[in-house]
């Protein structure tokens, strides 16, 4: 039993951005029911920057995610991309945004009833009037950035797992986003193949000016390609930093984030009797 | 009982019928949001630059009716049969066995055909349909749709909703032809009149309205499955485990709406 520690304190959760800022999300707040899962978030990303966000399970970064992309409406506060506050957005403005926003999910989300080529020209075929020939080379060309390329006519199911991820990835770039959302890239793939994803990310950033925002609990590849950390914890943000900055926190909880330390455990008798009765625990019940 | 313990029982079940309610009145306004919604799409989609795929209309009409039609004969051929030898040994009772013409048409045409390929949809596509969306929500495909800037009742029902309203009906006419056809071969053999004289009475005793009749109730089911399929998957909690709960549900709950349908149609049809 963990003894309830102090309201954490952001060490630094808005940006002095000496860059426009593509995302603004300001004292976002959202409940499960009762529970409070979010509980004041702001943070800002960058243009043409990668930015990180990073947690324990259970931290609210997975809920972050999905209020960055409109599929959860949060309780209060503001969500800014690209200048419009997607919380207030209609329908017909969403879609409209989202043409400019790129989405590769944990699992892939590949349509599985759609060949991988069919997939990635999905988004050319429902946004543009393009012909179908044109909508091919252009499929083919993303198919190879992220390595891919010939496996347009194979199905979702015949491909593993690190291929399912760069074609989500595929998928996602097809329409030459502005902003790029990656959810656990790396998660569940082998050393080798986490890598070389990462340094896909780093192309991309690089190569097509995208700002990337990535959702993982994997320190090695948050480092590697990180510009700025964003550090959640219990639905606070615990600070928002360079990698160094994160690296050198003084700050006793993002050290046990980066170190996989657990909480020091303190047990309180009297309160743990408490719950094991069902609040009913009178001190009497146990004193000399 | 002790009084108190009564009175909370009694709270306890007034509560649980409001639930059930209020959830009946949500879950009515949700389908017939997904219908409105589907229709809208249908219509205004090709202004607003986003129409719904007619190749998907096309794949989910081979689906739900190209790829039924064998099943549907089968087993329409065989009520019709069962039909003609249950009526000539019932109505051979009272001399009357030459009626059985027009009581298996009317059957037919009025009932049985719509019933059964309510039925069969039900469980062939109903349940595909629930599955499918099910799978999808499960592996966040529904949420990528939403993130393309896709609309999921545009791609996914408006295709399924189309091709069953479609397709239901025209299985059920297959049916209609099939089932007459199959009464009508034992008919002929077995009170030895000619098929020419076996379609003519049949044509006589029908009428438009008793074709409409059963048409009518099976544009109604292909709704109700329609409805129940993308209601039962959008719902899916859990991973294989729920799809599998959902589709049963699904298949369960469209006979369920089937069978109560045809039931208040016919007591209006016959008031």
């Amino acid at each position: 039993m963990t003894v309830p520690t102090e309201p954490i304190e952001p060490i630094s959760n808005t940006v002095e951005s000496e860059t426009p800022g593509v995302i603004q999300v300001r004292d976002l707040v959202t409940h499960y029911g009762d529970r409070m899962i979010l509980k004041g978030i702001d943070f800002d990303v960058r243009q043409g920057e990668i930015m990180i966000i990073m947690g324990g399970s259970g931290s609210g970064k997975s809920t972050l995610m999905r209020h960055l992309l409109a599929l959860e409406q949060p309780t209060s506060g503001s969500i800014e991309i690209l200048g419009e506050d997607i919380t207030t957005l209609d329908t017909v403005g969403r879609a409209n945004l989202f043409k400019k926003l790129g989405v590769a999910f944990q699992s892939g989300a590949l349509f599985s009833s759609l060949s991988v080529g069919e997939n990635i020209m999905l988004p050319l075929a429902e946004h543009t009037k393009l012909d179908p020939e044109t909508m091919r080379i252009m499929a083919r060309i993303k198919l190879e950035i992220v390595d891919l390329a010939g496996f347009e006519d194979l199905r979702p199911s015949e491909l593993s797992g690190g291929m399912i991820k760069r074609a989500a990835m595929a998928r996602a770039i097809i329409m030459d986003p502005r902003i790029l959302f990656l959810d656990e890239p790396s998660a569940g793939l082998d050393p080798v193949v986490a890598s070389a994803l990462d340094d896909l990310i780093l192309k991309l950033r690089d190569a097509m000016g995208m700002s990337i925002v990535v959702v993982t609990h994997e320190l090695d590849s948050a480092f590697k390609i990180a510009d700025r950390i964003t550090v959640l914890d219990q639905g606070h943000i615990l600070s928002v930093g360079t990698v160094d900055e994160i690296k050198n926190s003084d700050n006793e909880r993002i050290q046990n984030i980066l170190h996989r330390r657990t909480e020091q455990e303190i047990v309180d008798p009297e309160e743990y009797l408490r719950r094991l009765t069902g609040g009913e625990f009178v001190e009497e019940t146990v004193a000399p | 009982m002790p009084p108190n313990t009564l009175g909370s029982t009694l709270v306890d079940s007034t509560e649980r019928l409001g639930r059930g309610v209020v959830d009946g009145v949500a879950s009515f306004g949700h389908w017939t949001a997904l219908v409105v919604e589907s229709v809208y799409w249908l219509f205004f989609g090709p202004r607003m630059r986003q129409p719904v795929r007619l190749a998907a209309i096309a794949q989910q009409m081979m689906e739900v009716g190209i790829f039924a039609v064998p099943i549907v004969a089968l087993l329409s051929g065989t009520i019709g049969l069962m039909l003609a030898m249950q009526g000539i040994h019932t109505l051979s009772q009272f001399g009357a066995e030459s009626q059985v013409t027009a009581g298996i048409a009317f059957s037919v045409v009025r009932e049985f055909a719509s019933l059964i390929t309510g039925i069969l949809v039900a469980g062939r596509s109903g349940s595909a349909l629930a599955a499918r969306l099910s799978t999808m929500q499960i592996n966040q495909e529904i949420d990528a749709l939403k993130v393309t800037g896709i609309n999921p009742v545009r791609f996914l029902v408006a295709p399924a909703l189309i091709a069953m309203i479609i397709m239901v009906p025209a299985l059920t006419f297959i049916a209609n032809l099939i089932a007459l056809s199959a009464a009508g071969l034992f008919i002929s053999y077995d009170l030895d009149i000619s098929q020419a004289a076996y379609w003519s009475q049949t044509i006589n005793v029908l009428s438009v309205g008793d074709l409409m009749h059963g048409l009518g109730k099976s544009l109604i089911f292909a709704v109700l499955i329609t409805l129940i399929g993308v209601a039962n998957g959008a719902s899916v909690t859990g991973g294989a485990e729920g799809v599998g709960r959902v589709t049963t549900r699904a298949v369960v709950q469209s006979i369920i709406a089937i069978i109560v349908t045809d039931m208040l149609f016919v007591f209006v049809s016959t008031l």
